[in-house]
């Protein structure tokens, strides 16, 4: 049967992907963002996964605002990343493995979660860069990679509770596949941040470190706050902190914490990293 | 016909993107979703404003596209990521963006971002199980 072994969570920033292709990661600004990543990397290569879901969102490239799904699943072969409009050149395709996906889709629809399939899937910067720095540039990735977009940008978007109770049914859905693999889940995005407005620059190192402290050994303690008071401390863009919480769902209550590491300001955010061990 | 009132819409100097802005906007970020592509953006640089009127995009919408004024944008109901399609490859980058939103120097806006994280350190020190370098 497969095995979810763990959990970790990282900013997907464009920034981190211009750091990587500029060279940058030692330059003063950007060394301790990047040093704190050292030991997730030991963890992943201590504890190698066959399969690794990506949880994040779309920013405008696969998705429009003609049509936006919840929660949206990639269950095709391989994802390609593509020019997002501001000229970054796009990386290779992803692996995918479909018959896992086309498993979680059946699970998870199954366990009341109706989610959207996806056969074709641009992944863009929020799936690329979270394995850029933690599996760095490979020409070809030993692992599976599986995309689960989770909508954050067009509002109403999903609970931290709704986020946590995917989490639950995923987990389920992946210890029910009956292969024999190993699987871990990326939650990505966050922390506090805001792009857009006269609030822009907006960052709450104190609420970020109580969020990174809970979501790790009391993730319910995140569901207390609606999508309003989320925005409200921690910034409109920092809404993406509830798709740590899918990550989360789908560990045991008592996941080993491994790692954290937090910095701020990175780019315009507050940037968390959480391993979590579930074995 | 009445659009829903939020909670949130109380946040200050914060438009939070949802069906009252994005349903008005779409042509506008219909637009600002084209510049995935090369070929439009080179069709936009052209003649920006042939550029809108061949999108539908129109009025206050297309004023504020030929104006830059991303600030506008975002009030009219341009959607951030999409508005940053158009921004970051000509020159504006999502701080500068920033910055002008709250009529600020670039510098200004990235010393404030510092500032707001002052004693980061020291405080993750304190908490203990946090790698700290």
């Amino acid at each position: 049967m497969a095995k979810l072994i763990g959990g970790i969570t990282t900013s997907h920033i464009p920034a981190v992907g211009n750091a990587i292709n500029n060279g940058l990661t030692q330059t003063p600004y950007w060394k301790r963002f990047f040093d704190g990543y050292k030991p997730a990397h030991q963890w992943l290569e201590d504890n190698p996964a066959d399969i690794v879901i990506v949880v994040y969102n779309d920013h405008g490239l696969n998705f429009f605002l003609d049509k936006v799904p919840t929660f949206a699943l990639g269950c095709a072969a391989e994802y390609f990343n593509e020019d997002e409009g501001w000229g970054l050149p796009p990386r290779p395709p992803f692996p995918g493995d479909a018959e896992f996906s086309w498993h979680l889709a059946e699970s998870l629809v199954a366990q009341e979660f109706d989610i959207c399939t996806c056969q074709e899937m641009k992944v863009d910067h929020g799936f690329v860069n979270p394995i850029r720095v933690l599996f760095g540039d490979q020409e070809q990735y030993s692992q599976k990679f599986i995309p689960l977009a989770v909508n954050t940008v067009q509002h109403p978007v999903p609970s931290a509770k709704r986020c946590l109770d995917l989490g639950v049914a995923l987990g389920r859905a992946i210890e029910s596949y009956p292969e024999d693999v190993r699987v871990t889940i990326l939650g990505t995005g966050g922390m506090s941040h805001q792009l857009q407005g006269e609030r822009a620059g907006f960052i709450d190192v104190d609420f970020d470190l109580e969020c990174m402290d809970k979501i790790a050994s009391e993730p319910e303690w995140f569901t207390q706050f609606s999508n309003a008071e989320i925005m409200a401390r921690s910034g409109s863009e920092g809404i993406e902190t509830i798709m740590w919480l899918v990550m989360r769902g789908a560990l045991r209550a008592d996941a080993e914490i491994v790692h954290k590491h937090y910095h701020a300001p990175i780019s315009n955010t507050g940037a968390g990293v959480l391993v979590l061990d579930n074995q | 016909m009445v659009w829903n009132k939020h909670d949130y819409d109380e946040i200050e100097g914060t438009y939070v993107f949802d069906g009252k802005r994005a349903q008005p906007s779409f042509n506008l970020n219909k637009m600002l979703f084209s510049f995935n592509e090369g070929k439009n953006r080179d069709e936009f640089d052209a003649d920006p404003a042939a550029y809108c009127d061949k999108m539908g995009v129109t009025g206050v919408y297309k004023e504020c596209v030929l104006n830059k004024d991303f600030l506008e944008m975002l009030r009219l109901g341009g959607n951030i990521y999409y508005v940053a399609k158009m921004a970051i490859p000509r020159g504006t980058s999502v701080q500068a963006a920033g910055a002008a939103f709250q009529g600020i120097t670039e510098e200004e806006f990235i010393k404030n971002l510092q500032v707001r994280a002052e004693g980061l350190e020291q405080k993750i020190a304190e908490r203990g199980d946090y790698w700290n370098g």
